[in-house]
């Protein structure tokens, strides 16, 4: 975390700046002195497990939450002060749904249209078109209850952009889909910077969806860790691992110390080479002692290694068991329950 | 501050909702006739009441206003569901004042429980009853005037909620008291002091007590209205600005 700047707070560019932010529940403090800015029309990751404070993050930017200390400001006004202003500049898709499941895929767009004072010429216009990039337009006029959780999912993102926000905040959009939805939602939501002319603030706490991310900032318990762009975040564990195996091993490690300065050893009948550049790194070797090498293959690190060497814990188990799962439910639905 | 797109939203989603779930009609409808014929006939027998008004004449208003009652704070305590199932999300952060937010509920709460008690209203002639047009312009009035109060008081106490397990207890300790508090199956001058005491801070009590003077003007006596017509009126036109007032502070709360 050392080599990784923190942006600056005060460039005009910014359209989220956030200072020494603190948001105390009692005695625990979910946000813990945190500073950030966002570049207009970018994609932001805040990354982190549970409870590090990303939505209670996204609640004081919202205006919904106001902050114990510290500033917060979107597009120029400040969040807790201005806070009329800030919510003409937002589009939020929350954690947990908020839709209607009592009315229409049509009838939430209309509502939403209304709420934010959409102009008559503009507002059918508007519904049917967020209607079309939602890809509901055949189901538009049934009950949001009988839709699937990709369909709810698109559908909040097409309303949140019905009265073209600066900002759409994405609080965890994956959350609860299908591989092969996630995979649709993903395309759907890089596209949005260019085509709508809007800056999204995502969090998530799956690391290979933090890839489409501009810049990840990652947070736990309530403070920010590390940031900046995802390559450079993954320079933090050391760049990429080459394994090799070759005819001799051991004259290989000796040749290539030699001749590239890099650091290799041996173990389990493969060479395994660290380094920053890894697709420069393997035509060189290939080159030197390319007849005698038998299989060649790289790792790149994921955003799962920074996390394991930033905080020595896995930010999500991948392989949780069964236990996990079902506390993981508990965890969830008590998220739900507890909050209004 | 109001904003009427707001309103008028906010409004039109609740009608919506209130013609497609016709289950929720059927049952505020069913409740008052319950009372009406089932108690209120019952009782007739038992409660001797002279040359005036029968006995289920007499809670004819007290059953008005127990649908006025019901529907407002059914409609109000929606509030906790959508705040359970995350609309209320979808509302707050929306550019517009909380203010716009509780007229919005507590012009729905009126307009729904009023078309009921015009329901109700017009089984007068069944009871032998005989209201003017005039009467009925002032009835309807009053009812909603006595909506809008109730179904604003049924938004702070929703601002309070945020769990339908509370739903029960507001139904239990606050709607059922207020019903039998009120005046609406026994005159407050017939109470003793002290359920006399909580009838006056009950603004249930003088909306049915406007209605005892709109239906049975003639009536004097220990059945006849409790109040003056006018104090009635004003109490409850001031319990509407009052709540309303109140619904807005509580809903500007951040946590
Ligand atoms: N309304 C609240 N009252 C009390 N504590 C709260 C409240 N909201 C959040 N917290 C606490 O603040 C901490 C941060 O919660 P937050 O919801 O911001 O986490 P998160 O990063 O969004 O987690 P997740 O990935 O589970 O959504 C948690 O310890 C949580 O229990
Ligand atoms: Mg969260």
């Amino acid at each position: 975390m050392q080599h990784i700047a923190f942006f600056l707070v005060n460039s005009s560019m910014q359209i989220i700046a956030v200072r020494n932010l603190v948001k105390k529940f009692g005695q625990i403090a979910a946000v813990d002195g945190i500073s950030f800015g966002v570049e207009e029309n970018t994609i932001f990751g805040f990354l982190g497990p549970n409870g590090a404070g990303k939505t209670t993050t996204i609640s004081i930017l919202c205006t919904l939450l106001a902050p114990t200390s510290g500033t917060a400001s979107l597009n120029g006004h400040d969040c807790h002060a201005e806070s009329a202003l800030v919510r003409r500049s937002i589009g939020i898709v929350f954690q947990d749904s908020s839709l209607d499941k009592d009315l229409t895929a049509r009838e939430n767009l209309l509502f939403h249209a209304y709420l934010y004072d959409v102009g008559k010429s503009e507002r059918k216009k508007r519904v049917e078109d967020a209607l079309a990039f939602a890809e509901l337009t055949d189901r538009a006029d049934n009950l949001v209850k009988t839709f699937s959780g990709g369909m709810k999912r698109r559908l909040e993102v097409a309303r949140g952009l019905i009265h073209r926000p600066k900002v759409l905040f994405l609080d965890e959009p994956t959350l609860g889909l299908d591989p092969q939805s996630r995979a649709n939602l993903w395309e759907f939501i890089t596209d949005l910077p260019k085509k709508h002319n809007v800056t999204i603030f995502m969090t998530t706490h799956y690391m290979e969806e933090a890839e489409v991310c501009d810049r990840i900032a990652v947070i736990d318990k309530g403070k920010i860790i590390a940031s900046g762009t995802p390559a450079e975040l993954k320079k933090i564990v050391g760049g990429d691992v080459i394994y090799l195996k070759t005819t001799d091993n051991r004259k290989a490690v000796e040749e290539i110390r030699e001749l590239f300065g890099a650091e290799a050893s041996e173990k389990d009948g493969e060479i395994f080479i660290s380094t920053l550049r890894g697709e420069a790194c393997i035509p060189a070797i290939i080159r030197e002692i390319g007849e005698r090498v038998l299989s060649v293959r790289m790792q790149r690190p994921t955003l799962n290694d920074v996390f394991l060497k930033l905080t020595g814990k896995e930010i999500r188990e991948e392989n949780a068991s069964a236990g996990d799962d079902i506390k993981e439910a508990v965890r969830s639905y008590r998220r739900r329950h507890d909050r209004g | 501050m109001i904003e009427a797109n707001a309103v008028y939203v906010i409004v039109m989603r609740e009608l919506k909702k209130f013609v497609r779930e016709r289950s929720r009609l059927v049952s505020t409808i069913a409740r008052p006739l319950v009372w009406l014929f089932l108690v209120g006939g019952g009782m007739s027998r038992l409660v001797p009441t002279g040359r005036g008004v029968s006995y289920m004449q007499f809670i004819f208003p007290g059953i008005l206003g127990m649908t006025i009652l019901f529907s407002s704070i059914f409609s109000s305590i929606s509030i906790i569901w959508d705040k359970e199932f995350g609309f209320m999300k979808e509302i707050l952060v929306a550019p517009i004042s909380r203010f716009s937010v509780v007229v919005g509920k507590a012009t729905s709460g009126m307009l729904l429980s009023t078309i009921q008690s015009v329901i109700i209203l017009a089984f007068f002639p069944v009871l032998g009853l005989s209201i003017g047009p005039l009467q009925i312009v002032g009835i309807v009035f009053v009812c909603a005037v006595l909506a809008f109060a109730l179904s604003s008081f049924g938004i702070v106490l929703a601002s309070f909620y945020d769990s339908y397990e509370s739903f029960s207890v507001i139904m239990n300790f606050i709607v059922m008291p207020m019903f039998f508090l009120s005046g609406a199956m026994y005159p407050v001058k017939l109470m003793p002091p002290v359920l006399r005491y909580f009838t006056k801070v009950n603004p249930l009590t003088f909306g049915v007590d406007a209605l005892k003077h709109l239906i049975y003007p003639l009536e004097k006596g220990p059945m006849s209205a409790d109040f003056p017509f006018v104090i009635d009126v004003l109490i409850i036109l001031a319990a509407s600005l009052f709540f309303v007032t109140l619904g807005g502070k509580a809903f500007e709360r951040k946590g």
